[in-house]
């Protein structure tokens, strides 16, 4: 890579949650109540950490077999979840890293804070990785993953959903979001989904059933495409001062 | 309405949630070593250029509790103001860090080296920073900051020139403790809040 190439594109925050939502409790300390500092982006944003595939062994996108080293496959519903990531200016974003996790079949996470009562399953870890390939798909297998309580109101549960962080090619592109699945009727009672407040942008979460990947006598696919911060495309140098 | 000139929106950002260990710091989520590497342990390897430092500090939320919760990913250039990739930049700096706060404690350690002054587009410098982005439950879209330093000429840096309550500025510069160790707490909310950014 040579010099940054080009500012990123302003972010634009209607495309995401509000930060403070009383509705989902823990935000509510956890938001700042000052404006964010808005700049041109710098070096700092348009260079970020790149990931070679001498990292990624070639079981990290299988999460049905990862945690066994493939010795036993997880319990649950047998998915395929793939899609591309592209920039806001409809650009492949190639040989990025994508990290997936995600609760059990039946809504149980492996982690040491994660005390609800249905059983981990022996042969499920839960976390994936992969590169995107030359024109920014990714893929993994995995099973669906359960919906599960949590302490917010008094009877809130989470959507069947899974984590993903994306870095792209550029620290100010980071993002972790969540896949949602079509048809889930919790979807619209989450008030963790109800953070985002544009009803377009929550829509694209849901990833839509795609039998089209389906393979037959083995396992579903769902369909997830993430957009990226795109770049400007060309720049004029050398502004007059104050311009 | 006007159409817009891009054809795509970004993706809507969610919190990351309390298991973001799971996918992003195993080790850290009680799954020990999934991963054969795991990825940003550290932000340089031995032969590093630069000063060694060491930051440490504690997030805390709206009502003063630290954080127990929270993944950090830091991101700089190395000691002559390059980042990774950059031509001519050191081999040995990485750039990315990924830690978490501590579960019992809340406190954070970075251990890296303090980078040089990164040159702006069209001329000038910034003073030496390293770009922070904080994660946790309860919290939407990932928060960006930087941390400055308190040893450092900060005069003329762009972006702390351009915070207009000047006791703010304060909020991102780490004080120097000792011979390589600066302490840098993060405030989410309320009296001292840290300033973060968008851009």
């Amino acid at each position: 890579m040579a010099e940054p190439p080009a500012p990123l594109l302003p972010r634009d925050r209607t495309a995401h949650p509000v930060a403070l939502d009383p509705d989902y409790k823990t935000s509510v300390a956890r938001s700042p109540s000052q404006p964010l500092l808005s700049m041109e982006s710098t070096a700092s944003e348009e260079t970020g950490p790149r990931f070679g595939h001498g990292v990624i062994d070639p079981l990290d996108n299988d999460l049905i077999l990862n945690w066994t080293g493939g010795a036993a496959p997880a319990l649950g519903e047998r998915i395929l979840v793939h899609g591309r990531v592209l920039d806001e200016t409809g650009r492949a974003v190639p040989e990025t890293l994508i990290e997936i996790w995600q609760a059990n079949a039946g809504g149980r996470y492996r982690h040491v804070k994660d005390t609800y009562f249905a059983p981990l399953d022996p042969n499920f870890g839960g976390c994936g990785r992969t590169l995107t390939d030359a024109e920014g798909r990714y893929r993994f297998l995995t099973v669906r993953p359960g919906a599960y309580p949590w302490p917010n109101r008094g009877n809130d549960w989470r959507p069947m959903h899974i984590h993903f962080s994306v870095f792209g090619h550029a620290f100010g592109q980071r993002l972790i979001t969540q896949m949602y699945f079509e048809g889930d009727p919790l979807i619209a009672r989450c008030p963790i989904v109800a953070t985002i407040k544009d009803r377009g942008q929550i829509d694209r979460l849901v990833a839509p059933l795609d039998m089209a990947m389906a393979r037959p006598m083995d396992h579903l696919a769902y369909r997830f495409d993430i957009v990226l911060r795109g770049r400007r495309q060309s720049w004029f140098e050398n502004r007059p001062e104050g311009m | 309405m006007a159409e817009p000139t891009t054809g795509l929106r970004e993706t809507a950002a969610q919190t990351a949630g309390p298991y973001v260990h799971i996918g992003c710091l195993p080790a850290a989520a009680g799954l020990g070593d999934v991963y054969d590497r795991p990825l940003g342990a550290a932000p340089m390897s031995e032969g590093a250029a630069g000063t060694r430092i060491v930051v440490t500090g504690s997030i805390y939320d709206g009502t003063g509790w630290a954080l127990r919760d929270a993944m950090l990913e830091s991101w700089q250039a190395d000691a002559a103001g390059l980042y990774p990739g950059q031509p001519g930049a050191d081999p040995a700096v990485g750039g990315f860090c990924r830690f978490a706060a501590d579960a019992e404690t809340g406190l954070f350690r970075l251990a890296t080296i303090k980078p040089g002054r990164v040159p702006m587009r069209g001329g000038g410098t910034q003073a030496p920073h390293i770009a922070l982005w904080i994660v946790a439950r309860g919290i939407n879209i990932g928060l960006a900051t930087r941390i400055y330093f308190d040893d450092e000429d900060n005069a003329d840096d762009p972006l702390l020139a351009r915070i207009e309550q000047r006791p703010r500025a304060e909020t991102l510069i780490a004080q120097r403790t000792g011979e390589g160790t600066y302490a840098f707490d993060v405030r989410l909310q309320g009296p001292g809040e840290t300033v973060f950014l968008d851009l």
